[in-house]
């Protein structure tokens, strides 16, 4: 037996994709030319899937801070800061960001991913309890496999079901260290984390939150969905990534409960890769300093987020059940969803196709993510040419697309915006959830 | 172990195993393929989202949670219903 067959399936499924059009792994561009905009297989491709959400790849400062960076301290630490020390760099962005949050300390983690794995890890020991929402990311899911502690899924974004598990461990001595997201990667779906402080509270248990998709994005300072909900004070750790909004890699950890340092000589994913090059850290800094004040750009976002949905719902699409930056069509056909996708590609769109196990209930997604930096013109783009390929597939019907051009969609968007401050209404009911991490 | 209270085990791990097999049958399409040594995952074929699903409803049906450790122990119906088992002995 050869070592590359457990993965026959796997091969497989990627062998059909690859049968019928370009796979999402494969995808090479030729130029990015902006935020929203590179060049793929020669043709002109408006980027709609990229966790851009304030558009700062591009962002003059931040290039130049790198590059100034670049130069005065070289292109990488080659080490970690356990064993080759630290820069001024790593110090000055933990202090940033515990300012940014006002909360005591901070832990810089090389990317998002590895942040989650080391927390998590390292927070939750032997004789403790991990609770985690059942669609979490694939970090948090990894954290688990490498962290000493019992691991309890509950259902996605039921604060119900964790409470009836907290209850079942009350009598047990360990630790509880509950795991929760922001916005969620694949639906674009929020956590209801105000009932969930509640419980938290009531058995008392430890609360971790990741931001990942929520920095930037919600809370009037932009600083996520604790800062939205006010519950700041009653989180006892942040996690989050300078992939998305931030533009750049890197990860962290935030905490007000004393004594947070020592996980610095505890988590394997901080101890054992390499700290964040110096040009890394300069655009983080440079970017987080704008976060705050960011408020244009944050409207900017959730009136674009806001007539990418209306637009796809007025066309009859199905969507996650609200409104946020992650726009995802929610398909049961596979055939179908492949074809839009390479529809979309082959039309000069680009989006995320995600397949099950790694969508809640076994959907196929178009997942998109807007950016500040598109233009009312782009979206409106992407709206038409998506009405047009799924009516020609018949995944929607003209009957129940009740807008089939982007101008009653640009319009959408002056009606009123939902805007970081308050949440929008389910268009479907929230479901309980059940994927295995979510990549 | 006294006789009666071995019966009473055995009642236990009886509706223990029924409502497993219950809860699977919901599931699949030919109800004939589960019994106490059917492979929950391999001979079902169920995804890994269903087999998450029917522990919620387990775990609901029992009172009980289920660490995902031990359920990466369980392959059989009746591997699981031993699991619960011994789970329902640690909560009492
Ligand atoms: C919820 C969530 N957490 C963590 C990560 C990991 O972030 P990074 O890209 O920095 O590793 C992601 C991104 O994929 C994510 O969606």
């Amino acid at each position: 037996m050869g070592i590359f067959d457990q993965y026959k399936a796997l091969q497989e499924q990627h062998a059909a994709l690859a049968s019928v059009g370009q796979c999402p792994d494969q995808l090479q561009f030729d130029d990015i030319i902006s935020p929203t905009e590179a060049t793929l297989n020669g043709k002109p491709t408006i980027l709609m899937g990229t966790n851009n959400y304030l558009g700062m790849t591009f962002d003059e400062g931040c290039v130049q801070s790198a590059i100034d960076a670049l130069k005065e301290e070289g292109t990488g630490t080659t080490g970690s800061r356990i064993a080759n020390g630290s820069y001024n760099g790593h110090k000055a962005l933990e202090d940033e960001l515990t300012a940014f949050y006002d909360m005591d300390s901070a832990i810089l983690f090389s990317t998002g991913y590895q942040a989650n794995l080391g927390a998590i890890s390292a927070l939750a020991g032997r004789d403790d309890y991990l609770l985690i929402d059942a669609d979490s990311h694939a970090s948090i899911y990894d954290a688990c496999r490498l962290s000493d502690a019992q691991v309890i899924r509950f259902r996605h974004n039921d604060p119900k079901n964790l409470a009836r598990k907290l209850e079942r461990l009350q009598d047990k001595p360990g630790n509880k260290l509950i795991v929760i997201e922001s916005i969620y990667s694949m639906l674009g779906d929020m956590s209801p984390i105000a009932e969930f402080v509640a419980i938290k509270k009531k058995y008392g248990a430890y609360l971790l939150v990741d931001e990942a998709h929520s920095l930037g994005v919600l809370g009037e300072k932009g600083r996520g969905i604790c800062e939205h909900a006010g519950v700041e004070k009653d989180v006892d750790f942040i996690t989050g990534t300078f992939s998305k909004s931030i533009g750049t890699i890197g990860g962290f950890l935030l905490s007000n409960v004393p004594g947070l340092d020592i996980i610095r000589l505890a988590s394997r994913p901080y101890m054992f890769t390499a700290s964040p090059p110096p040009s890394v850290v300069a655009s983080a800094r440079h970017t987080l300093a704008r976060i705050a004040g960011a408020t244009d750009l944050r409207e900017r976002l959730w009136a674009n987020a806001t007539q990418l949905y209306t637009g796809l719902q007025n066309a009859g699409y199905e969507l996650g059940p609200t409104l946020s930056p992650i726009v995802a069509i929610r398909l049961k056909d596979a055939e179908k969803a492949i074809a839009l996708w390479n529809g979309l590609l082959d039309a000069g769109i680009y989006t995320n196709l995600a397949l099950p196990p790694a969508t809640p209930f076994g959907w196929y997604l178009l997942r998109s993510s807007i950016s500040a930096a598109h233009t009312p013109e782009q979206i409106a783009k992407a709206v038409d040419i998506c009405t047009k390929i799924g009516l020609e597939l018949e995944l929607i019907t003209l009957s129940n697309s009740r807008a089939t051009n982007g101008t009653s969609a640009v319009n959408g968007a002056s009606e009123t915006p939902p805007c970081a401050t308050s949440e929008t209404e389910p268009t479907v009911p929230p479901k309980t959830g059940d994927s295995t991490a979510t990549a | 172990m006294t006789a009666l209270s071995s019966a009473g085990a055995a009642a236990a791990q009886n509706d223990i195993l029924s409502e497993i097999k219950k809860q699977l049958i919901s599931r699949v399409e030919n109800a004939s393929l589960v019994n106490e040594n059917t492979n929950i995952t391999r001979d079902l074929g169920l995804d890994s989202l269903t087999v998450m699903d029917f522990i919620f409803d387990l775990e609901d049906s029992f009172d009980i949670s289920i660490p995902m450790e031990r359920i990466a122990e369980v392959q059989t119906v009746a591997d699981l219903a031993q699991a619960i088992i011994v789970l329902q002995k640690e909560a009492s």
